[in-house]
């Protein structure tokens, strides 16, 4: 049985995209170290709703750190203090009693706020518009054997496919930069038969929309991949400035 | 060749390539000072060869839009992140385990650009610019100049120091221009750190020689002044 804790939860509270947003501290009590930090939030809410003040509104879907729906910047880390997990799979046992917890929307021009700890993040959506799908030819079906993926590319492909597309990259980089996100999702389909047909103009046309967005410049500060709940590292950036340069110079 | 100018990762293609060519000229430069602890006669050879001659002169020019795109790009790169990041920074700070010299690679570039600043007065200015402009006072012998320089402590101490930032700004610049380049995955992340950890270390300590050594040389012989 984990112990219970008192903590102070310092959430940013904003009204709208346009309302100048503000701290809020509010107390909790008897926290079990086993409940999880969006229960943590759903606790403060049913107190809020009974002291009939408006609830803090936050994102999140699954609770089990596969959609990249939840969010949060937790004490100076996107997803909180531990590493390689979402918000969802934070537990409070993290956090010591007495404990002042400050809670931040993610921070990026190109995330800009809808209300309290919840971002605009279709900027990501547009990224994926641009080029990151394959265009299959339904033809005839292929012999399983007849796919010449070698291990090593299957498990590249599947590590940089791990991404959720949660941002924490972008909330964690100085300089507001999407790369780790774009990157995966280049890798994800550049290292298969199916996706190498179109690499060079997918390379081309999600790195454009990425810079359109305005989404920063990478310095590699490696920040993103430190941060990353999946582990997405930094050699998938590298392998996209490959496929970039490589289109721009065959041009 | 407009991708260079309106696409992120063609502008630090250029800070990359430029980044390159400018540790290349310095490994070019470190070895010349060393070959001053082993002969002035030699040294001030090279600083003949090197004088308004119509090649050295090109080279400067080229080098010196190296440092001018170099400096000027991450300016505008170091603005458009600022942009980018937003008006609202983080209340809790940013507690992300990065490397220092990773986070702070445009102030350290300030830094260097003020050494240089300095460093140009004291030799190209007196050396191949006044040449240029035929001064009677052109000093075509630089072992003097250097020599003298170091009997002042200030200098010593101003000198090491911006050998200090040039460590740090190399120990991320290196690799950083490797990855910018494509030629990183999970084996060579390792390899790339490695390389630019020695070349850093090379430059640093191989330009650290000569004020060292003459530094050394006048406390013996009791010639070391302050400023």
């Amino acid at each position: 049985m984990d112990k219970e804790i008192n903590v102070k939860v310092r959430v940013w509270r904003q009204q709208g995209p346009k309302a100048k947003g503000h701290f809020e501290t509010y107390k909790l009590e008897k926290i079990s170290g086993g409940t999880s930090f969006l229960e943590m939030l759903d606790i403060l809410n049913e107190q809020l709703i009974r002291d009939k003040k408006e609830p803090v509104v936050f994102d999140n879907d699954c609770r089990e750190g596969i959609c990249g729906m939840c969010s949060l910047y937790i004490n100076g880390h996107p997803h909180g203090p531990d590493d390689l997990i979402t918000t969802c799979q934070l537990h409070m046992r993290h956090f010591k009693n007495g404990q002042t917890i400050t809670v931040e929307p993610w921070r990026s021009a190109a995330f800009p706020v809808v209300r309290d700890l919840m971002v605009d993040r279709q900027a990501f959506d547009k990224i994926i518009q641009a080029g990151g799908y394959v265009n299959v030819n339904t033809g005839g079906v292929p012999d399983a054997n007849a796919m010449p993926i070698s291990k090593l590319d299957a498990d590249e492909a599947m590590d940089a496919a791990s991404c959720i597309g949660c941002g924490a990259c972008v909330a964690a980089c100085k300089n507001g930069s999407a790369m780790l996100f774009v990157s995966a999702k280049v890798s994800q389909l550049a290292l298969l038969p199916q996706g190498k047909v179109e690499a060079k103009a997918r390379a081309r046309a999600m790195v454009k929309r990425m810079d359109e967005l305005g989404f920063g410049n990478c310095t590699n500060t490696r920040a993103c991949e430190l941060e990353c709940p999946k582990g997405v590292s930094i050699s998938n950036i590298a392998r996209m400035n490959r496929s970039y340069l490589g289109a721009k110079l065959s041009e | 060749m407009y991708w260079l100018f309106n696409s992120s990762i063609g502008r630090k293609f250029i800070m990359s390539i430029t980044g390159t060519c400018l540790v290349l000229f310095l490994l070019f430069h470190m070895t010349m000072n060393l070959v001053l602890v082993f002969s002035t006669e030699a040294y001030d050879m090279i600083c003949e060869f090197l004088g308004a001659n119509w090649y050295a002169v090109v080279a400067t020019l080229a080098l010196a839009g190296g440092f001018a795109i170099h400096i000027l790009y991450g300016t505008w790169l170091t603005l458009q992140n600022k942009w980018a990041r937003g008006a609202e920074g983080y209340s809790s700070g940013n507690k992300t385990p990065t490397e220092w010299a990773a986070k702070n690679m445009y102030v350290l570039g300030l830094l260097i650009f003020l050494g240089l600043v300095v460093h140009l007065c004291n030799f190209w200015y007196k050396m191949q610019f006044a040449e240029l402009i035929h001064s009677p006072d052109a000093i075509a012998a630089g072992s003097g100049l250097v020599i003298e320089l170091f009997s002042k402590g200030i200098y010593v101490v101003i000198y090491l120091a911006w050998l200090w930032t040039l460590w740090f700004h190399l120990t991320h610049g290196v690799w950083s221009a490797f990855q910018t380049l494509g030629w990183n995955n999970k084996t060579w992340y390792k390899r790339v750190h490695f390389i630019a950890y020695i070349v850093a270390t090379i430059i640093a300590l191989g330009f650290a020689v000569c004020p060292i050594y003459f530094s050394a040389v006048h406390l013996c012989n009791g010639t070391m002044t302050l400023f």
